[in-house]
């Protein structure tokens, strides 16, 4: 089972979000990156299959910004290949063109199957998976937990609202959204990502012609109200507790 | 080209989801905008039973064939992409939801339209539409403009009323039948939640415990302060992921919706799938150290405090 595991790193949302000054995008100066958090998720399920099937996992990522730390942090944690498509492109690249990108290579490799992350939090025209799956012409499935692979054939999860799934046959090659691991993802420490960087080799291959038209831009980027909803209780942890205990009594909630 | 809407009908086990009145409340302004014709989208077998509480649209596509008996990823896209290439409309709106995330990206591609997702606000101007993405998990707005005259949105639940979308009567039916030979996707069964040893959208008092717990060994203080005020530990996905919890308990787009009396969470950012299943709660009362977290925009009351430091008084409180 040959698997690609494309990953992306989004801005950790734990931090403060800024405006730079055309008012359309996102202040990425000081940004804060982290890898996507349902790619972590896509990475494990991935490493479970080789261990149970054997066979590569390859961790693909576009070159944007600072992404070889994360790439290497993949190898750590078990991939095997690493690949760095490179091109004309930042992190606020459309996800129709990173998909078009990451199509153009991997219609060069060998793959069984192709587990991305369900969703990013910044992908505005679309979903890579899907995306991808028709660039490539393959079949797709997404919002995915638990993929298992069986003569040659892979039988996945889908998940609905409250706890309602659907299962799947598809048959391979093909693309998943992964929203959930069947194990919590793996940690790699720094010590083991280090010496990732030392003995694993970074692939960069070329995007190629990945000019496909978007067909819409970003007319403006702003923050919601914060705060417009809720009265702000301050003080230290205990008068916030009493203040919450005014509350409940008053509403009748709890006496 | 024509100026018509068109809504993806979405449904699960012979029902019709909410979201589905949502964009035909919403698509019903969009088409007179446009002064273009509302028309639902229904795919399935059996499905056209449904067209009779379709009676906001002017019109019902109906794509009856084995292969969409059950919503399929592959045949629901093909039999969608081929609707919507034979009729062009100027606006095609899909659900942003598990079904809608499989379908929207692959009728962008299939009928070369742009797309934008996450959409919460949609507004017509002089026959342009504008749309605006809740994105970074809830802490930014986008909006975008379209280049061409056709588009693919999708659309985030409960962003639209329902109420504008209902309407009796059952609109024309127009027949389609698509060719959808050999899927390389086969809908196999439904699988049902399991029951849990609690049912949370029975409760009165919830308490909600998300990431910002950071382990554990950290949840056993959430379940006293659950059980002080009389109520149930419920939970985000994350700790659902992470096996703390059991799945029974995890509260939003793909766990259960909750109204509960009061809904105290702690340690919840507010992401929008998260907001999903608990907006309509009666009082919403979160505890989270980012003053920038989106979920004091839903929230009644808030507090920055650290709840390793508000759990434990409350708990005090309660029990003294
Ligand atoms: C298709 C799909 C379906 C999904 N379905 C669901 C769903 O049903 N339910 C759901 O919840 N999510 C769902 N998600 C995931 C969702 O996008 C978010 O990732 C998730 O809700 C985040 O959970 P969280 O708020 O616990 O974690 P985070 O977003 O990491 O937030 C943790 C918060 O804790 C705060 N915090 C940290 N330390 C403290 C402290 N000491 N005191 C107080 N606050 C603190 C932080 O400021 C932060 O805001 C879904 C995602 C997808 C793609
Ligand atoms: N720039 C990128 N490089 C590699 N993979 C990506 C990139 N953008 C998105 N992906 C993959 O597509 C998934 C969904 O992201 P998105 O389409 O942005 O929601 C991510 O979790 C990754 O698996």
């Amino acid at each position: 089972m040959n698997i690609i595991v494309p990953i992306k790193q989004v801005p950790d949302l734990v931090e403060e979000l800024e405006l730079d000054d055309s008012g359309k995008a996102l202040n990425r100066e000081w940004l804060k990156y982290k890898i996507n958090e349902f790619d972590d998720h896509a990475l494990e399920e991935a490493l479970q299959l080789k261990d149970a099937l054997g066979g590569t996992v390859t961790a693909m990522a576009l070159g944007t910004d600072d992404i070889d730390k994360s790439l290497f942090t993949c190898a750590a944690k078990g991939a095997d290949k690493l690949i760095k498509v490179t091109g004309d492109f930042d992190a606020a690249v459309a996800s129709h063109v990173a998909a078009k990108a990451m199509a153009n290579v991997i219609q060069g490799l060998e793959y069984d199957l192709i587990l991305t992350g369900v969703q990013a939090a910044d992908d505005r025209d679309g979903q890579i998976g899907v995306l991808l799956a028709h660039y490539l012409g393959v079949p797709h499935v997404s919002v995915v937990t638990g993929v298992n692979i069986d003569a040659g054939k892979a039988l996945v999860n889908k998940e609905y609202s409250g706890g309602l799934m659907g299962e799947f046959e598809v048959d391979l090659p093909a693309v998943f959204g992964v929203q959930a691991a069947r194990e919590t993802p793996r940690y790699a420490p720094v010590s083991r990502v280090r010496q990732a960087m030392r003995n694993t080799e970074l692939e960069e291959i070329a995007a190629g012609d990945c000019a496909v038209a978007v067909g819409s831009s970003v007319s403006r980027m702003f923050k919601p109200e914060t705060g417009a909803g809720a009265e702000m209780l301050s003080g230290s942890g205990e008068e916030v507790a009493a203040r919450i205990m005014n509350i409940i009594r008053e509403k009748g909630i709890k006496v | 080209m024509s100026n018509d809407i068109f809504v993806v009908a979405e449904h699960i086990k012979g029902a019709l989801e909410e979201v589905t009145f949502e964009m035909l409340g919403k698509g019903k302004d969009l088409a007179g905008n446009f002064d273009g014709n509302l028309v639902a989208v229904l795919l399935g077998s059996g499905a056209r039973e449904l067209a009779g509480e379709l009676g906001a649209a002017d019109k019902v596509i109906c794509v009856e064939h084995a292969e969409v008996a059950d919503f399929n990823p592959e045949t629901h896209g093909q039999a969608l992409a081929e609707v919507v290439k034979s009729n062009s409309p100027k606006v095609v709106l899909v659900a942003n939801t598990s079904m809608g995330m499989d379908l929207a990206a692959g009728v962008s591609i299939e009928a070369g339209l742009p797309l934008v997702a996450y959409v919460t606000e949609m507004s017509a101007d002089n026959g342009r539409l504008t749309v605006t993405s809740q994105l970074y998990g809830g802490k930014m707005n986008v909006e975008s403009q379209f280049e061409g005259e056709q588009c693919v949105v999708s659309v985030m639940t409960g962003s639209f009323s329902a109420d504008a979308g209902r309407a009796e009567g059952t609109p024309a039916i127009e027949d389609v039948t698509p060719s959808l030979g050999d899927p390389r996707v086969r809908f196999k069964r439904l699988i049902e939640p399991e029951a849990g040893d609690v049912d949370i959208t029975q409760q009165e008092i919830l308490v909600s415990v998300g990431r910002g717990i950071q382990n554990e060994d950290n949840i056993p203080m959430v379940q006293e302060l659950a059980e002080a005020l009389g109520g149930a530990l419920s939970s985000s996905r994350p700790i659902v992921d992470n096996k703390w919890l059991p799945k029974t308990r995890q509260v939003g787009k793909s766990g259960v919706k909750v109204k509960p009396k009061l809904y105290l969470m702690v340690g919840i950012s507010g992401a929008p799938e998260h907001i999903e299943g608990m907006k309509d709660a009666e009082c919403i009362i979160a505890i989270n150290t980012d003053e920038n977290a989106p979920i004091f925009d839903h929230a009644h009351y808030g507090s920055t405090a650290d709840l390793f430091d508000v759990v434990p008084a409350l708990v005090e409180k309660l029990k003294g």
